[in-house]
């Protein structure tokens, strides 16, 4: 569903991403661990084409989306939550899942209005549907980059850090909301340093550092392997 | 059956709607009753309310701070007189050719500025504007350099002027200004309805989308670029309309006047910040206070300048939001009211 061969981009002589290549399938749900700076996000905006890349191609259902601008990404099925919650502070709750879910899918607003009331029911925002985005706490901005990054209906879910800073009872609630999302056929991205997190949900993980792809597999092994361990988990083996 | 439904209106704005009626119905048999002067006075405000509801939807909905408006203003006034001294067109149906005149002129225009962001692309349309006035200096049949008068036969022929002469027993010239008068109602209230209703589209909500932030409007499929030049081409157009009217009343031009950075731009642009920027009532409230002060202060000459310039310095410093905004803010009233509110009827247990 999802191919990277070879992305590469720097900013200046920092190198973020170095020839980073994966393949992620229909269904699946891939974790995607590394030390802040690593350059996780950045292969989210590689992904979505909110950044350009240096080099390297990006397939997304058997086609070439490498240059695609991010408005024909989402229609394709690609949405995506940003790390630091990017909501329209001026408009509701209710209104930022509108837009996202008439433009995403090429609806008008009268036609996404229940689907917009389900997801805001999912993620639990039905009694703040009214209230101005910019008024929300942090802990409910990063539900409505989850509830607007579904309102685009995606085939493909890339959700950047959405657990962090959640309470434990909190982030049970939302691996669950993860779980359902999963279940109903949507394929996954998840960067998250919620380890257990991650891992209750996820078929395979894949570390990242200074750019560069570490490791991918399953997540007991990668979990176990020695690079990792020292790189990631800082710990001297 | 859908589990909620969409609410717009507010209580005030249902009350704002009947007052704006009442008003609209006052203000078509004015005429009958009112003297020359005040109906000057409304052109004046009316077709200044025309530019400044554009302007805002440019600047305040769109963040294209334009200061290049008066190359619309110019480019339909010339249009407008071009067209009835060249082609024998009708001044009143010469307005339509103003606004389209200036809509094709934005089509080049918006390719050069559209590459410029913030204060480049406020330059840049400032610049092409000034290339328009000079080039338009060149134009000898409508001028040139020193400008001209429309030809007193095609003012005199114009249509309704007959019919309105004899209805209200006046002389032509007093019969024009009825009819610019009414001209000028009309385009101002289907201005208003226009924007208002773009506003309510799901392009409106686009651009409220991009205003807020356009990296996350582009993430979840707003075209950006397309959601700006809709509102750049919307805002030419009705400029130059506007621009056409207001020449068609003054019935003389010049390229310096029709291209006037300072009435067709910086008496708009502080119309707008007075009032409140980003909304549809602060160009309303700004366009009576601009009107008030004019009245006050005009025979003062550069004082009067420098007290706009003050009060639109204060404006900008204690009241960001403008004097609508200020009123909004501690009565939570809007007269156009854009929020999508959503409504789920109580669950039956
Ligand atoms: N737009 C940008 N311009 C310059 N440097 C950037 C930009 N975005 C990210 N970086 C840098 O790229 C590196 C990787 O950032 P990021 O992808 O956000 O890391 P992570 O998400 O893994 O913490 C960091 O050093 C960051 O400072
Ligand atoms: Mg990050």
């Amino acid at each position: 569903m999802l191919k990277l061969v070879k992305m590469c981009k720097s900013f200046g002589a920092v190198c973020v991403a170095d020839e980073i290549s994966f393949e992620v399938s229909k269904g699946q749900a891939l974790g995607v661990i590394g030390p802040n700076g690593a350059g996780k996000s950045t292969l989210f905006n590689l992904i979505t084409g909110n950044l350009p890349p240096d080099r390297g191609y990006i397939g997304f259902e058997e086609q070439d989306i490498t240059r695609l601008p991010p408005m024909k990404r989402v229609r394709m099925g690609i949405g995506r939550s940003f790390q630091i919650p990017q909501p329209f502070h001026r408009m509701t709750v209710f209104e930022n899942l509108m837009v996202a879910a008439a433009f995403g899918r090429g609806l008008s607003e009268a036609e996404v209005i229940d689907d917009c009331v389900s997801i805001l029911e999912q993620t639990e925002m039905v009694p703040r549907a009214n209230v101005l985005a910019g008024q929300l706490s942090l802990l409910e901005r990063k539900r409505l980059e989850l509830a607007r990054a579904l309102a685009t209906e995606p085939k493909l879910l890339l959700l950047d850090e959405i657990a962090g800073g959640l309470t434990e009872g909190e982030c049970q609630k939302l691996i669950a909301t993860i779980r359902g999302i999963h279940r109903t056929g949507v394929t996954i991205v998840w960067i998250e340093h919620v380890l257990h997190a991650l891992t209750s949900v996820v078929d395979r993980l894949l570390v990242l550092d200074f750019g560069r792809v570490i490791g991918i597999g399953d997540p007991m092994s990668i979990m176990a392997s020695k690079e990792v361990k020292e790189i990631y988990l800082g710990i001297d083996v | 059956m859908g589990v909620g439904h969409i609410k717009v209106g507010t209580a005030s704005s249902r009350f704002a709607a009947w007052i704006a009626s009442g008003f609209i119905l006052v203000a078509i048999f004015l005429p009958f009753v009112a003297g020359r002067s005040l109906l000057q006075d409304l052109f004046f405000i009316f077709s200044m309310l025309v530019l400044t509801q554009w302007w805002n939807l440019l600047a305040g909905y769109g963040g294209l701070v334009s200061v290049g408006q008066q190359a619309f203003v110019g480019i339909g006034a010339y249009a407008m007189f071009g067209s009835v001294i060249l082609g024998n067109v009708d001044p009143v149906v010469s307005i339509l050719i103003a606004g389209f005149a200036a809509f094709v002129l934005s089509v080049p225009t918006a390719f050069l500025a559209f590459r410029l962001h913030g204060a480049y692309f406020a330059i840049g349309t400032w610049v092409i504007a000034e290339v328009m006035r000079l080039g338009v200096a060149q134009w000898k049949a409508v001028g040139g350099g020193t400008g001209t008068s429309l030809p007193r036969s095609a003012t005199r022929d114009m249509w309704f002027v007959d019919g309105i002469s004899v209805l209200f027993d006046v002389k032509t010239s007093a019969a024009r200004d009825i009819l610019a008068y009414w001209l000028s109602l009309f385009l101002m209230v289907t201005t208003i309805a226009v924007i208002y209703w773009f506003l309510r589209t799901r392009r409106g909500l686009a651009l409220f989308a991009v205003r807020d932030n356009s990296q996350a409007a582009q993430s979840v499929g707003i075209n950006d670029f397309i959601s700006k030049l809709i509102v750049y081409f919307m805002a030419a157009f009705g400029t130059g309309l506007a621009g056409g009217l207001i020449y068609l009343q003054k019935a003389r031009i010049s390229p310096d006047s029709a291209f006037s950075v300072l009435d067709w731009t910086a008496y708009v642009i502080f119309i707008v910040v007075i009032g409140g920027i980003g909304t549809l009532e602060g160009p309303i409230v700004g366009v009576l206070v601009f009107f008030l002060l004019q009245s006050l202060l005009s025979d003062f000459g550069s004082w009067y300048l420098m007290t706009l310039g003050v009060i639109g310095i204060a404006v900008m410093l204690f009241a960001p939001k403008g004097l609508w905004g200020l009123f909004t803010e501690r009565t939570g009233m809007e007269l156009f009211p854009t929020r999508r509110q959503l409504v789920i009827p109580e669950k039956e247990t």
